[in-house]
C-alpha cells in the first residue's frame, strides 16, 4: 500500500523536452514509472524516449488518460502550466519548478482548490513509492519499501533520512517532498491525513523547517487523531530575517521560529529528534513495539 | 528585496497616493535647497535599510533651510547598525491629528493576501496583534478576485470619529496601496502611520515595501533601485557568482547541497559547540567548478578557521565534489582544516579520489560536525 501513487499510476510530464524534464523523464522511466505522455507546446506529434509528446494538456488527457502530471516548466510559465493541468482535471499535479513568483502561486493554488485536484509542490523533489514508481527528481536507489510514511519540506533531507532509514532496514510506504515555498499545494496536514488513512503506514516521519506555520497546524492534527509521528526541524540555529536557501525558510519577526514548532510538536506528544540518527532510532523503536522492525545494529 | 523609504514613497506617489512633500538629498547643500523649496519646518530622515532610525538619531527636525543643512551634515555619513547613511529624505514636518496602521501582507497560513488596518497607528503592529488583537481589522483578500470595493468601504466605516471627506480619502488610499502591492509583486506594503493631518489631508507618512525575489525578473524598475552598497560585501560577491550564501558570525565554514541539509549541518555544528560562519548551498548537480568557487567564497571570510563539506549525492555526484575540492586545494594555499562527508551517488569514487590528500573524511553528518569543531577549537 501507499499514498497518492503506485505502479499503475499513469504519468505525463509537462516540459518533457526541456533539459531538466528530459533528464528526469529518463530517470523515471528507468525506475519503472509509467510515463504515458509528455507536453511541450509546438512539439506535438513527436516522441521523446519512446513517449508520445502532445501540444497541450488537453490533448494528452484525451489520448493518454493520465492520473498524474509532473511539471518541469521554467518559473515564468510554471503557474500557467499548473492551472492548465488543473483545468483539465489531472487528479495529481506535481510541480518541481523552483522560483515561481508567489503572487502566481496564490492564484494557481486557488484554481487547484476550486477544481478539486491535488497539487504537490512547487519547489519540491516530488514523491516516490519505493519499488513501484517515482514522480520527480528523487534518487530511487536510496529508498526501500516498508511501513514508514515520510513527508518533508526539504528535498535533500528526504534523501539524507531515507538513506539512513533504508540502511537501518526501515522501508517506506511513500515519501513526499511538499516543497520549500511560502505558498504550496499540499500542507503537512494534508499528507498526514493520507498516511493516517493508509493501513500500510505504521509510523510517519515529518521533516519541517523554519518559516510559516504548517508544522504547528500538523501538530494540532496529530494531537486530534493520535497517529504515531516522529519529527525533525531544520534551521534551529538560523538567524531571524535571513532566507536560508528556500524562499519559505525565513523567520520573520517572531513568526516561524524552530522553537515554536518544536514546542507545538512536543505539546502534541510527538517526539522531536535532535539528530537524524536519533530520528531513525525512534522510528525503529516505535516499529519494534508493533513487532515490525529489525533490531538496530 | 527591500527598498529605501524614499524609493517606496516615489512608487506610492506614482500610484496616486498622497504623501508629505519631500525629496531625497545626497549632500547637506541639496538638503538645504529642498527645505527652501518646501518652505516650512522639515524632518531630515536617514535612508538606511534597517529599523530603529529614530532611536539612533537618524531622524531630526529642522525649522529653516540652514538648520536642515546642519542636521543633514550630521546625519549623512553616520552609522546606524553598521550601515553608513548615504542619503537623507527631507520632508515637510507634519502636524498629525489622527494616525492609523495600514498594511497588505502575504498571509502564508491562508495562502493568500491579507489587508490589515488598525485605529492604533504609528506603533509596532506585531505588538498590537499580541496585546490588543481586537484593535486590528483583518480582511482576507480573495486569491482570484483580489481586494473588493465592499471590503474597503466596510473597513472605512468601522473607523470612528472621522468625517466623510477623510473616510473617502482613506478608501482611495487603501485601494491605491492594493494596486501597488499587485503591480510590484509585494509580499508586504505598509503605511505606518497613515496620518490624518490637522490641515485635513490624509497622507502615507511612512512607507515600507518588500518584494518577492522570485518575481524580480519581471520588475526591472525595482531591480534598478536595489541598493547593493547596503548588502554584506561577502553576500554581494556570492550573489554575483550565483551562489546561495548567507554570511553568519562564527568561524566554521559550511558547504553542502540542498537548503534543508545545509540548515541541518549548521544546527549540528552548533550542537557540537561550534559557531557556523556561513550557509552555502551549492544546489543540485553542482560541478567541480562550482564546488571550487564555493570553497573560495567561504575562505574569503577571514574569520573562517575550518570548513565542513556535507554532501548527499542525489543529482550531485560525489566524485565531482571531490574533484572540485582537490582543484581548489591544489590551486590555493589553504591553511585551515577541511572535513568532508560524502554520501549517496558516486560517494565511494569521490572518497577514493580524496585518499592521500590532507582532507579529513567523515562517515556521517554528526561525525563531520564533531571533527570540524574539534579541529577549529584545537587550532
Amino acid at each position: 500500500m501507499s499514498i497518492l501513487v503506485n505502479k499503475n499510476t499513469r504519468v505525463i510530464v509537462q516540459g518533457i523536452t526541456g533539459k531538466e524534464g528530459g533528464f528526469h523523464t529518463k530517470q523515471m522511466l528507468a525506475y519503472g514509472t509509467k510515463i504515458v505522455g509528455g507536453v511541450t507546446p509546438g512539439k506535438g506529434g513527436t516522441e521523446f524516449e519512446g513517449v508520445p509528446v502532445y501540444d497541450s494538456v488537453r490533448d494528452a488527457v484525451e489520448k493518454a488518460k493520465p492520473d498524474a502530471t509532473v511539471i518541469f516548466v521554467p518559473p515564468p510559465f510554471a503557474a500557467d502550466a499548473i492551472i492548465e493541468a488543473a483545468h483539465n482535471r489531472v487528479p495529481l499535479i506535481v510541480a518541481i519548478t523552483e522560483g515561481i513568483p508567489v503572487h502566481d502561486m496564490v492564484r494557481a493554488r486557488a484554481v487547484v482548490q476550486e477544481t478539486g485536484v491535488t497539487l504537490i509542490g512547487p519547489n519540491c523533489p516530488g514523491l516516490i513509492t519505493p519499488g513501484e514508481t517515482k514522480l520527480g527528481i528523487t534518487p530511487g536507489n536510496i529508498f526501500s519499501s516498508g511501513p514508514v510514511g515520510f513527508v518533508s519540506r526539504s528535498g535533500t533531507l528526504v534523501y539524507q533520512v531515507a538513506d539512513e532509514l533504508t540502511r537501518a532496514g526501515l522501508g517506506q510506504t511513500t515519501a513526499v517532498g511538499i516543497g520549500g515555498d511560502p505558498v504550496n499545494g499540499s500542507s503537512f496536514e494534508k499528507i498526514l491525513r493520507l498516511f493516517h488513512a493508509d493501513p500500510a503506514t505504521k509510523v510517519t516521519v515529518l521533516i519541517g523547517e523554519i518559516g510559516g506555520t504548517q508544522e504547528e497546524e500538523a501538530a494540532e492534527f496529530i494531537a486530534r487523531v493520535k497517529m504515531p509521528v516522529v519529527a525533525f526541524i531544520a534551521g534551529r540555529t538560523a538567524p531571524p530575517g535571513k532566507k536560508m536557501g528556500h524562499a519559505g525558510a525565513i523567520v520573520s519577526g517572531n513568526k516561524g521560529t524552530a522553537k515554536a514548532k518544536v514546542e507545538a510538536f512536543q505539546k502534541a506528544g510527538v517526539f522531536v529528534a535532535d539528530t537524524t540518527e536519533e530520528l531513525v532510532a525512534k522510528v525503529a523503536e516505535i516499529l519494534q513495539k508493533q513487532g515490525l522492525a529489525p533490531a538496530l545494529a | 528585496m527591500v527598498i529605501h523609504e524614499y524609493q517606496a514613497k516615489e512608487i506610492f506617489r506614482k500610484a496616486g497616493m498622497t504623501l508629505p512633500n519631500g525629496e531625497v538629498a545626497s549632500t547637506h547643500e541639496e538638503a538645504a535647497e529642498i527645505a527652501r523649496r518646501i518652505g516650512k519646518k522639515v524632518a531630515v530622515k536617514a535612508q538606511v535599510l534597517t529599523g530603529g532610525r529614530g532611536k539612533a538619531g537618524g531622524i531630526k527636525l529642522a525649522d529653516h533651510p540652514d538648520d536642515a543643512r546642519a542636521r543633514a551634515s550630521e546625519i549623512i555619513g553616520m552609522k546606524i547598525k553598521g550601515l553608513t547613511v548615504e542619503k537623507v529624505l527631507v520632508e515637510e514636518a507634519i502636524d498629525i491629528d489622527r494616525e492609523f496602521y495600514l498594511g497588505i501582507v502575504l498571509d502564508r497560513s491562508n495562502n493568500s493576501h491579507l489587508l490589515m488596518f488598525s485605529p492604533v497607528g504609528g506603533v509596532d503592529i506585531e505588538e498590537v496583534a499580541e496585546k490588543t488583537p481586537d484593535q486590528i481589522y483583518k480582511y482576507q483578500i480573495h486569491p482570484l478576485l483580489g481586494l473588493q470595493s465592499w471590503q474597503v468601504r466596510d473597513l472605512a466605516h468601522r473607523i470612528e470619529g472621522i468625517g466623510d471627506e477623510t473616510r473617502k480619502a482613506i478608501v482611495k488610499l487603501v485601494s491605491e496601496l492594493w494596486e501597488v502591492y499587485k503591480k510590484y509583486d509585494c509580499t508586504l506594503a505598509e503605511v505606518n502611520p497613515l496620518a490624518v493631518l490637522k490641515d485635513g489631508r490624509v497622507v502615507a507618512a511612512d512607507a515600507k515595501f518588500n518584494v518577492d525575489d522570485n518575481a524580480l525578473y519581471r520588475q526591472p524598475d525595482l531591480v534598478a533601485l536595489q541598493d547593493f552598497a547596503e548588502e554584506d560585501p561577502l553576500e554581494a560577491e556570492a550573489r554575483a557568482k550565483g551562489l546561495a550564501y548567507v554570511h553568519l558570525e562564527g568561524d566554521v565554514g559550511i558547504i553542502g547541497n540542498g537548503a534543508g541539509l545545509v540548515m541541518t549541518t549548521l544546527d549540528m555544528v552548533s550542537r557540537e559547540g561550534g559557531r557556523p560562519a556561513n550557509f552555502l548551498d551549492v544546489g543540485g548537480g553542482a560541478s567541480a567548478t562550482v564546488v571550487r568557487k564555493s570553497l573560495e567564497m567561504v575562505l574569503a571570510d577571514k574569520n573562517v578557521k575550518g570548513v565542513l563539506f556535507n554532501i548527499f549525492g542525489g543529482i550531485t555526484r560525489g566524485d565531482e565534489v571531490a574533484k572540485g575540492v582537490l582543484e581548489a586545494t591544489d590551486s590555493m594555499d589553504i591553511k585551515v582544516p577541511i572535513v568532508i562527508r560524502l554520501s549517496g551517488t558516486r560517494a565511494e569514487e569521490g572518497r577514493a579520489l580524496l585518499t592521500g590528500s590532507r582532507l579529513e573524511p567523515a562517515e556521517t553528518m554528526t561525525e563531520g560536525a564533531q571533527k570540524i569543531v574539534a579541529l577549529v577549537k584545537g587550532a
